[in-house]
């Protein structure tokens, strides 16, 4: 059987009253990509922002169960945040570069974690955007800025920056959901890339898009786990009717 | 509808240019009432010479050098130490800080930027006076060093809450994504927002120093108001605003002196002007390379 990288137990989460998640309990496996389906509001979105603990901020959220990641559990007290989330990255739904330069969005990470280095960094940026298949397109302007780029640039800018500091999981949000096919496909075939090396979560509200390119899939509903299994089985043949009627299209 | 819609717009269009022309004429009110001054005075003297001695029985003097090298020192040291803690305090407030100590600390902030400059001055001379003379072994604590700390305490507010309102209106995604490459608060307060949010702390800084430079009860009570050209920060300043405010009152109407006191708040004005139309340039600049 393959390795588990993060495994959740029992895991709720609730925003002030409102249950979000529901008992969830799940593995996901190294170097596999893990795809989230699930109608808009099921927790998709809580449930990754709960592995590197971005719902932290918010007013009122708290949870219950556990949630490990190498066997360390992410919401104990001693959990660094910094740490974990130097280790779980994550890309938004909305490209978000900042407002800087195409490199110093690239270096940002390795800057805020004490990389002094240029010579490190500027080599760091570079095998970043490579690995992001966006180098080509930006090697010889990389000191204008982020916003210049077409937003299928900046959203592989994003996945560089956090590509960067060389995290063992990546988180992706809907990361195709704002780009154009020619664009959706780049990002793709990136994944495909990018499961060698790291362990990726990616939400996704295309089915086709799930179906190619995640090892395993979750359906969520209501916040409840309603089926966890390999792709190919849930795409052929899932255990339960509900799932089947989501996927195909046919459902409420 | 369209008719109070028509009606609306066109009172607040009066009101704009009802502010426009308040503007035009305070500046027409100082450029003609100072022009008089200049028959009597050289320009160049005015403006370059150090000494002020208008009520002097040998020769009168109307140098506005030694003034205008008092404000801007005063001004200098204010902001020297109430820009870096002013946003300082703002990015802890808007990013650092517990709910609990925010809620406690903002309506504290607006007090202070309640506190009447004549109260300010006050603690300048019964407290803040005392200790520079004892620290520094001087007969008395009023001066530079004094209106630049006094200065700075009444501009913290406006610089606190202004930049702290130009920090918390930066898009969440930009610090959601420093966190998530993990930065820590105070690293993404500084180094993401605050670059995002620059033009609007710039000109929570100018507004401050703006408020500085005009103050006037402050340096009349905190600085001495000795009337020569300071060496030094440890010595009595007198500002171009507190020249006013002693002379003005006293000076008999239409005399060159009483033209010169309204030549000097004309400069002042200019000053102020060119202030706020330089903030406004680095605003634009900075949005139009943003945009
Ligand atoms: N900050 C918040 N405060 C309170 N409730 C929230 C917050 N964020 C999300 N929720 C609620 O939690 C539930 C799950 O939201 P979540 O964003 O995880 O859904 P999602 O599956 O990602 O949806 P979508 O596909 O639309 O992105 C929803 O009912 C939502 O209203
Ligand atoms: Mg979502």
């Amino acid at each position: 059987m393959h390795q588990t990288k993060i495994e959740v137990r029992d895991f709720n989460f609730f925003y002030g009253d409102q249950r979000a998640l529901k008992d969830i309990e799940l593995d996901i496996y190294n170097n596999k990509v893990l795809g989230i389906i699930g109608p808009s509001g099921c927790g998709k979105s809580t449930f990754l922002r709960s592995i590197n603990r971005m719902n932290d901020t918010i007013a009122g959220a708290r949870v219950n169960g556990t949630m490990l990641i190498d066997g360390q559990n992410i919401f104990s007290e001693k959990m660094d945040v910094v740490e974990l989330r130097r280790k779980v990255g994550m890309v938004f739904q909305k490209s978000n570069p900042f407002p800087k330069s195409i490199f110093d969005n690239v270096a940002y990470g390795l800057r805020v974690n004490g990389r002094k280095d240029k010579a490190y960094i500027e080599h760091k940026v570079e095998e970043s955007l490579k690995d992001a298949a966006l180098w080509e397109e930006v090697e010889d302007r990389l000191s204008v800025s982020a916003f210049d780029l077409s937003g299928g640039q900046q959203q592989r800018l994003c996945i560089a920056r956090a590509l960067a500091i060389e995290p063992e999981v990546l988180l992706m949000d809907e990361p195709a959901s704002a780009l154009d096919p020619t664009a959706t496909a780049k990002v793709e075939e990136l994944i495909q890339e990018l499961k060698k090396k790291y362990t990726i979560v990616i939400v996704t509200h295309n089915m086709q898009q799930a179906a190619r390119i995640s090892d395993y899939t979750a359906f969520f509903m209501l916040g409840e786990l309603i089926e966890y299994n390999e792709t190919q089985k849930i795409f052929t043949n899932p255990e339960k009717k509900i799932t089947e009627e989501y996927i195909t299209g046919r459902f409420g | 509808m369209k008719i109070k819609e028509n009606l609306i717009h066109g009172l607040f269009m009066f009101n704009a240019l009802l502010v426009v022309l308040v503007l035009i004429g305070i500046f027409a009110l100082l450029v003609n009432t100072s022009i008089p001054a200049f028959r009597e005075i050289d320009i160049k003297e005015f403006l370059f010479k150090a000494a002020w001695n208008p009520t002097s029985y040998v020769k009168e003097t109307y140098g506005i050098g030694s003034m205008l090298v008092s404000s801007v020192m005063v001004t200098a040291g204010a902001l020297l130490f109430a820009v870096p803690i002013g946003i300082g305090t703002a990015a802890y407030l808007s990013d650092v800080a517990s709910p609990g100590v925010r809620e406690m600390v903002k309506p504290i902030i607006e007090i202070l930027a309640g506190i009447p400059s004549v109260v300010i001055g006050f603690l300048g001379i019964v407290f803040v006076g005392p200790i520079i003379s004892r620290t520094f072994g001087l007969p008395n604590g009023l001066n530079a060093v004094n209106g630049s700390i006094l200065l700075g305490v009444m501009a913290l507010p406006t610089i606190i809450s202004l930049s702290e309102d130009a920090l918390s209106s930066v898009s969440k995604t930009y610090s959601d994504a420093s966190l998530a490459l993990g930065a820590s608060r105070w690293q993404t307060v500084i180094r993401v927002k605050l670059p995002a949010a620059l033009s609007g702390v710039i000109a929570a800084c100018m507004l401050g120093m703006g408020r500085v430079i005009g103050e006037t009860m402050i340096v009349l009570m905190a600085t001495g108001c000795a009337p020569a050209m300071p060496k030094n920060f440890l010595d009595s300043v007198r500002t171009m605003t507190s020249t006013i405010a002693i002379e003005l009152g006293e000076v008999p109407y239409y005399t060159t002196h009483y033209y010169a006191l309204f030549a000097v708040g004309l400069v002042l004005f200019i000053i102020t002007f060119c202030i706020n139309m330089a903030s406004d340039m680095v605003l634009h600049k900075y949005q139009g390379k943003r945009g």
